[in-house]
C-alpha cells in the first residue's frame, strides 16, 4: 500500500514553520553581529569552555525543558507551563521517533528536496497520514491530554488569576491576546482531528499553527526560540551594553511578559506604578517605544527583586542601567575641585604606621553619625587598628552618580577615592552603606585591599573572639538591603550576629524576596507620597512576627524606616554597640 | 536710583528681561519646586558643598532669577548622593530636579 505523502491542508502550517525558522536565523546572527568584539569572543569562548558548557546544557534542560524556575516560584503555575511547553515539546519529539521507528514512508520514491518535506509534516500530522502502534498512540494522546490541562489551567488564571496565587497579570495588546488565543486553540483542535478526522478540523489545526507562526516573532512568544540563546549568552559572562542591542535584545526578546516581576515588585503596592514594572519595561523596550522605556527605567529603584524572581532570569536592572546611559546630558560634572581635598587627606590618611582598617562611612551614613559613632564603639572595643577615610565628609562612592546614568562622571569620583585608599596602605576597607559597598565590589580596583562591610566585619570580630557581647531577649527582625542582599547574597551573617545578641524573628519575605524599604537612590521619579506607601507596605511586611525592633545594615533603609515604623529602627552596628561587654 | 554709575558692580536682576526657560521647563516636570521654603537644609548637608560653593538652594534662586550659566556652573559640583531630597522638610524630589538641569 501506497501511503498518502501530501495534502494541501499541511499548507499554512509548512508556510508558517519556515517563515518562523528562518526569521530565528536572521535574528540569531543579528543578535552575534550586534555584540561588541570583545563580548562576542567571549561567547565562543564560554561555548567551548567545560565549566560554562555543563552551566549551559543544564539551563538548557532545566529551565527551557523542565521550567524548574517556574516550579519553585509557583507549582500551579509550574504545572501549567510545563503541561503546555513540556507536553508541545514531547509531542513533536515523539512525532518524530515514530516518522523515524515506524517508517511509514518506507517504499515511497521520491528525489531531492521532494523527500525532505514530509519531515516537515509529517510528524506534526502524523494520525492523518499513516497509523500508529498503541504504544506511541498512548503517548500521544497523554502528552496531548496533559496540553489541555495545562491550557484550562491558562483559561482560569485569566479568568480569575487569584485562583492561581497571582494577583495581577501583565495587561496584553491585541497581538498577544490574538495569539495566546490561537495557542489555546491549536490543541484542543488537533484532538477533534485525531478522534474524528474530519478534514475541516485538519484545516483548522494548521490554519491556527499558521497563525502561531507567523504572530510569534512580535509577540511576547518569541521567548520559545530566544530563551535557548539568551541561557547561552547569560553563561558567558556578558553585560548589555544598549539597551536594544545585541545581548540586551537577546533579553527583551526572552521576556515572556509572565509578570511574575509585577507582584514582586514594590511600587506594585501602588496600582497606578505597576505599570512601571519590569514586564512592561521589556515590552516598551521591544517595541520601540523609548519615551517610555526612558520613563520606566528612571522610576525602577534598582532594588534588584524582579531579576530575584524572574523565572527566565532576565537581568531587567541591567538593562534600565543601560537605558539610562544612552540618554544624553547637555551639562556633565567637574570635580576637579576635589584636587586639593585629596591631596589633603591624603596626607592626613597615610600615617606612618600604615592602618590596617579603613573605615569608609559614607555619604548616607553622613547622616546617620549614630551609626558611625557605634562602629568607632565596636572598633575601639576590639583593638582593631584604624583609620577614618572621611569623618568631617569625603567624596562619594559614584553608585548614586552611576545610577543616573553618568558612568564618566561617576568614574572620576571614583579615582579620587581610589586614589586615597591606595595612599593609606589599608589592607582592609569597612563601609557602613550597602550602596558603596556595591560599588566598591563591583566597580573599583582595589589590589590586596579586602572590602567588607560592617555586617561581615562586626559578624568576623565576633567569630574571632575580637568582640564580646551579651545576649538580652528583645525580638529583633532583619531588613536585608536590597544593595547587600540580593546584590551579594550576604544573608547569613548579619543573622548570626543578631542571634549572638538577642532572638531573631522572621519577617514576611526575607532574604531574595525582602521588600525594598522606598529610600532607594536608584528612582529619580518617584514622589515622596509613593516612596511612603512603598515603605509602609516593607513596614508591615517586616512586623510580621512583632518584633520589638526592626534591625538594618543600611544608614538609607535606616532613615526611611525610621519615618513610618511603629517600633525602634536600629542599625546592626548600634544594637552590637549597645550590648558590648 | 542709577546714577549711571557705582563702586561695585550692580546685581540688579530685571525681572522683566531676564530669561526664565530652563525655570520653567523644571517647573512643568518637577512643580513641587513651587513649595520649597528656602530653608538652606539641601545646602547644609551636602557632600560637594563640604569642598565647593555648591548649593541647591542658590541654583534654585539663580535660575528663578534667570541667571542659569552661573547655575549650570554650580551644578557641575554636584554628587547626585541624594542627601539633599533625604533631609528636605517639602519632600521636595531634589536630586530628580538637578539631574533635570543637566539635560
Amino acid at each position: 500500500m501506497n501511503p498518502q505523502i501530501f495534502h494541501p491542508f499541511v499548507l499554512p502550517f509548512v508556510i508558517g514553520i519556515v517563515f518562523v525558522l528562518t526569521y530565528c536565523v536572521v535574528g540569531l546572527i543579528r543578535v552575534i553581529s550586534q555584540l561588541p568584539k570583545d563580548d562576542r569572543k567571549k561567547f565562543w569562548r564560554s561555548l567551548v569552555t567545560p565549566k560554562t558548557a555543563w552551566a549551559n546544557v543544564r539551563d538548557l534542560v532545566g529551565d527551557c525543558l523542565l521550567h524548574v524556575k517556574i516550579w519553585k516560584r509557583n507549582p500551579i503555575l509550574g504545572y501549567m507551563h510545563s503541561a503546555i511547553a513540556f507536553g508541545w515539546f514531547m509531542i513533536i519529539v515523539i512525532g518524530h521517533i515514530m516518522l523515524f521507528a515506524l517508517k511509514p514512508l518506507q517504499g515511497v520514491e521520491l528525489e531531492g528536496v521532494q523527500s525532505m518535506l514530509p519531515n516537515l509534516y509529517y510528524p506534526i500530522f502524523y494520525k492523518f497520514f499513516a497509523t500508529e502502534t498503541p504504544v506511541f498512540a498512548f503517548l500521544m494522546d497523554f502528552f496531548l491530554l496533559m496540553i489541555i490541562s495545562g491550557i484550562l489551567i491558562a483559561v482560569v488564571k485569566k479568568i480569575r488569576s487569584k485562583i492561581v496565587g497571582v494577583k495581577r497579570v501583565t495587561k496584553f495588546g491585541f497581538a498577544d491576546n490574538m495569539i495566546r488565543f490561537a495557542l489555546w486553540t491549536i490543541f484542543p483542535f488537533r484532538l477533534l482531528a485525531e478522534k474524528t478526522d474530519k478534514m475541516v478540523f485538519w484545516w483548522i489545526y494548521s490554519i491556527d499553527l499558521c497563525i502561531f507562526m507567523f504572530m510569534l516573532p512580535f509577540t511576547r512568544y518569541m521567548h520559545i526560540p530566544t530563551e535557548a540563546l539568551f541561557i547561552l549568552l547569560r553563561h558567558a559572562g556578558l553585560k548589555p551594553r544598549e539597551p536594544r542591542k545585541g545581548y540586551a535584545l537577546a533579553q527583551l526578546y526572552s521576556c515572556p511578559s509572565c509578570g511574575l516581576c509585577i507582584d514582586a515588585c514594590p511600587m506594585s503596592v501602588n496600582d497606578k506604578n505597576s505599570g512601571n514594572t519590569s514586564a512592561y519595561f521589556m515590552k516598551r523596550l521591544r517595541n520601540c517605544d523609548m519615551e517610555e522605556a526612558q520613563r520606566i527605567a528612571e522610576t525602577c529603584m534598582q532594588c534588584g527583586k524582579c531579576v530575584a524572581v524572574c523565572p527566565v532570569s532576565i537581568e531587567s536592572c541591567d538593562i534600565k542601567m543601560s537605558q539610562r546611559e544612552a540618554v544624553p546630558y547637555q551639562i556633565h560634572s567637574d570635580h576637579s575641585y576635589l584636587d586639593d581635598y585629596c591631596k589633603d587627606a591624603a596626607r592626613h590618611v597615610s600615617t606612618e604606621n600604615a592602618s590596617r582598617v579603613l573605615y569608609f562611612a559614607g555619604c548616607m551614613t553622613q547622616l546617620t553619625p549614630k551609626i558611625m559613632r557605634a562602629m568607632t564603639q565596636i572598633m575601639t572595643a576590639a583593638g582593631e587598628d584604624f583609620e577614618f577615610l572621611d569623618k568631617d565628609g569625603g567624596v562619594c562612592c559614584g553608585r548614586p552618580m552611576l545610577l543616573s546614568g553618568k558612568t564618566a562622571e561617576a568614574q572620576a569620583m571614583m579615582a579620587k577615592n581610589t586614589e586615597l585608599i591606595n595612599a593609606s596602605g589599608a589592607t582592609k576597607l569597612v563601609l557602613s552603606c550597602p550602596i558603596c559597598y556595591k560599588v566598591f565590589k563591583e566597580e573599583y580596583y582595589l589590589e590586596g585591599i579586602e572590602i567588607l562591610h560592617h555586617t561581615q566585619y562586626i559578624d568576623a570580630l565576633l567569630k574571632q573572639g575580637k568582640l564580646k557581647v551579651g545576649k538580652n531577649d528583645v525580638n529583633y527582625v532583619y531588613h536585608d538591603p536590597c544593595e547587600l542582599g540580593r546584590a551579594f547574597g550576604v544573608y547569613d551573617e548579619p543573622r548570626e550576629v543578631l542571634e549572638n545578641v538577642g532572638n531573631l524573628r522572621k519577617a514576611k519575605s526575607e532574604k531574595e524576596l525582602s521588600i525594598c524599604c522606598g529610600g532607594s537612590l536608584g528612582s529619580f521619579n518617584l514622589t515622596q507620597k509613593e516612596r511612603d506607601e512603598i515603605t509602609e507596605n516593607s513596614v508591615a511586611d517586616l512586623m510580621f512576627n512583632q518584633p520589638d525592633v526592626i534591625v538594618t545594615a543600611c544608614p538609607l533603609c535606616l532613615k526611611t524606616f525610621a519615618r513610618k515604623s511603629p517600633v525602634a529602627v536600629k542599625d546592626i552596628a548600634e544594637v552590637v554597640a549597645s550590648q558590648l561587654q | 536710583m542709577d546714577f549711571g554709575f557705582c563702586l561695585s558692580p550692580s546685581s540688579h536682576v530685571k525681572m522683566d528681561s531676564v530669561d526664565l526657560t530652563t525655570f520653567n521647563r523644571l517647573k512643568e516636570t518637577n512643580p513641587d519646586i513651587n513649595t520649597c521654603i528656602a530653608c538652606g537644609s539641601c545646602t547644609a548637608t551636602c557632600t560637594a558643598g563640604n569642598f565647593s560653593e555648591m548649593s541647591f538652594r542658590r541654583i534654585l534662586l539663580m535660575l528663578q532669577r534667570g541667571k542659569e550659566d552661573e547655575a549650570k556652573k554650580m551644578i557641575q559640583r554636584c554628587m547626585l548622593c541624594g542627601k539633599c531630597t533625604l533631609v528636605c522638610p517639602r519632600g521636595i524630589n531634589i536630586r530628580k530636579i538637578l539631574l533635570d538641569i543637566t539635560r
